[in-house]
């Protein structure tokens, strides 16, 4: 079991409504020089929540304490850029089992599905409601099933479901990752490389 | 069946596929660095795995190391101790591997190709998301996460959905001034940052075909900015001409194999795409970018969009702008800048060396210009010297430092301060992608080299 089993998690939200946030936003390159894949979480974010001088941005969201939650709601386009995985153990690390957007970035869902963080990709639409939801009540709180594919707001029951491909759900669901799919096929891939060229 | 370059490539590398889910992909080259490698050893180690081929992998140090003065210890201790880890990970497996100081070090991206670890119809991983360029190749090739880096290392393999096909053609003969770098940024300004995601590219039609293979790398490099995960252009003659005879490439009968192969390595004529797109090279100027992400370009001569001409949200467009100091509707030439940078893999290959030359030659560095030429590779130093170019750069007041990323992402001491402009080569603009605060520019190296004269955005074309 390579992490925490994923089936359905009640949350209130912290709320991201920007578009196309980065990984250099998620984490900037000069925190990437661990050897380790703990401590991310401190520097989430790092230079939109902190001052040069360390001291914390009050306006951004993560600064105010009303907003708080395992699940991060971002604006489209969510986690482009580079594929350090840093970005999603930084997530991870602060406390977000998953994420909501209405599009993400592939490199980084990828990331985030290997490691235990659930993408959760919503209609534009869907996505404005759950921020409307949270401005008017940061208590709100969101449920995602993933048995059943869907994400809730529960105050107001407005749902949709999302997609997941069979294999990566019972990946999560059961807290496996391909590492252990890989490591069951190594005689089939052992006959597999003989027939390669080069 | 007809197929396409891409299914051609993919679909003989898939070892199982499985029932609504990924395709088991196996990975003929797997390159790896300092940075995205440690904590994959670590997983590795934890589960008591090993390494399953570790001639299949190859090992430089590139993202994190100094520009200057390499012969001494690195200074950073965190950095340091990353390229011990890469080092010491690299010697208990075996692994090939190019330290700081190697004569084959260099940038990942550029020594891949050099050394012809690169191949067409290769499956080329590596963790780093530029691992796109060698689709120059048609390789297909794309960047990983640490996990996946684990998985190719104890198993060769990586678990992925097929993408689906798009298809770039650009016709045409190329104007005055415009280099493979203003074709890619004009392709992510039309697509933006997300308009390949899900989707493989191919290049396809007489530009890309007339580029050099370097060319063509820098193009296949910026694949990722528009979202895509990869790039890839058909080999030819060129391809191979190229790959011939270099240190890992194929020998004797074995190349005679390898070519009867690549030659089938291109797409079927009736193939389809999952999408389709066509510009004419004639539509293309000089680029350079005006806000903080690659799609977030213009023809130089051309001002800064306004908010309600672009698409997505008014507000997020505003946020950047701001960042970067500019306004709408502003021109973007004659605006002041305070560093030039020409180097990454996306432009740190002896081509893009030539390119600056051919304009700071017989001029001199703009006394508010800090520049930092930094070569992709060894090799491409020892290409500079031989070819006279380092004399001119001296001559005009520029200094070339050692191999590495450097300013591309801004890891070692190489940062552009806060607040202060800078015209790069590289390939990200995001918000301090070169250091706190720092505001980036990207552009050709012709652009690069005017405005490293200038002191301002200059437009190359006045001056060649
Ligand atoms: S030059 Fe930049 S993009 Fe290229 S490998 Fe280095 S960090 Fe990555």
């Amino acid at each position: 079991m390579a992490y925490d089993k994923f089936e359905i998690l009640k949350s209130t939200a912290v709320p991201l409504p920007i578009e196309n946030v980065d990984t250099d936003q998620i984490i900037p390159a000069r925190f990437l020089k661990a050897t380790e894949r703990t401590g991310f979480g401190d520097n989430l974010f790092r230079d939109w929540r902190y001052n040069s001088d360390n001291t914390p941005k009050e306006q951004f969201v993560f600064n105010n304490p009303i907003y708080k939650g395992k699940i991060l709601v971002g604006g489209r386009n969510f986690g482009s850029g580079s594929s350090r995985e840093h970005a999603a153990w930084a997530v991870y690390d602060y406390g977000f089992r998953c994420v909501v957007s209405s599009f993400f970035a592939d490199i980084f869902r990828g990331n985030c599905l290997n490691i235990g963080v659930l993408p959760v990709q919503v209609s534009a639409e869907f996505l404005d409601k759950i921020f409307k939801a949270i401005e008017s009540n940061p208590e709100t709180e969101l449920e995602i099933d993933l048995p059943k594919q869907t994400i809730t707001i529960l105050a107001s029951g407005e749902q949709e479901s999302f997609e997941i491909n069979s294999y990566k759900k019972d990946n999560m669901i059961n807290g496996f990752d391909d590492i252990d799919y890989l490591t069951k096929m190594k005689n089939e891939i052992t006959s597999f490389a003989e027939t390669r060229p080069f | 069946m007809s197929t396409t370059l891409f299914d051609k490539v993919w679909d003989s590398h898939v070892v199982r596929k499985i029932k609504d889910g990924p395709d088991v992909l196996f990975i003929d080259r797997h390159l790896i660095h300092e940075v995205t490698s440690p904590v994959a050893f670590l997983g590795l180690k934890s589960r008591k795995n090993a390494v399953l081929f570790s001639e299949r992998t190859f090992a430089t140090a590139d993202h994190n190391t100094p520009t200057i003065n390499q012969h001494l210890p690195v200074e950073d201790p965190l950095s340091a101790n990353q390229l011990k880890a890469l080092e010491e990970n690299s010697a208990e497996w075996g692994i090939s591997h190019w330290g700081l100081g190697h004569q084959q070090n260099g940038i990942v991206h550029v020594v891949g190709p050099e050394y012809g670890i690169t191949l067409p119809g290769a499956t080329i991983v590596c963790g780093d998301s530029h691992t796109s360029t060698h689709g120059a190749f048609g390789a297909i090739a794309f960047g990983i996460g640490t996990s996946e880096v684990e998985m190719v290392l104890s198993s060769q393999c990586i678990m992925q959905p097929k993408p689906k096909k798009m298809r770039i053609n650009v016709n045409g003969t190329l104007g005055f001034g415009v280099t493979p770098k203003d074709v890619a940024l004009f392709i992510i300004s039309k697509l933006t940052t997300s308009g390949a995601t899900g989707y493989f590219v191919e290049y396809a039609g007489d530009v890309f075909r007339n580029m050099t293979m370097e060319g063509r790398m820098t193009v296949c490099n910026l694949s990722i900015e528009m979202g895509a995960r990869g790039g890839l252009i058909a080999p030819d003659e060129k391809t191979f001409e190229y790959v011939k005879g270099r240190q890992f490439a194929p020998k004797g009968a074995d190349w005679n194999t390898a070519m009867d192969y690549w030659k089938t390595l291109s797409t079927d004529e009736d193939a389809t795409f999952d999408k389709e797109l066509t510009f004419s090279a004639s539509e293309i100027e000089p680029m350079i970018t005006y806000g903080t992400n690659p799609g977030m370009g213009t023809g130089i001569s051309q001002n800064i969009p306004k908010a309600e001409d672009v698409e997505g949200g008014v507000a997020t467009y505003k946020k950047s702008l701001d960042y970067m100091g500019f306004a709408e509707g502003e021109t973007m030439i004659g605006k002041p800048v305070d560093y030039v940078f020409i180097g990454s893999c996306t432009n740190g290959r002896i081509e893009d060396f030539r390119a600056f030359a051919s304009i700071v030659k017989g001029r001199k560095k703009a006394n508010n210009i800090t520049a930092w030429l930094v070569p992709g590779s060894h090799i491409v130093e020892a290409k500079i010297k031989e070819e006279g170019l380092l004399d001119i750069f001296h001559e005009a007041g520029f200094v070339l430092r050692e191999p590495g990323c450097s300013a591309c992402l801004a890891m070692n001491d190489d940062k552009v301060p806060a607040g202060k402009v800078a015209v790069s080569t590289s390939n990200r603009n995001f918000e301090g992608r070169q250091g706190p605060g720092s505001r980036t520019l990207l552009a050709s190296p012709l652009v690069a080299a005017a405005t490293a004269v200038t002191g301002v955005v200059t437009d190359p074309r006045t001056l060649l």
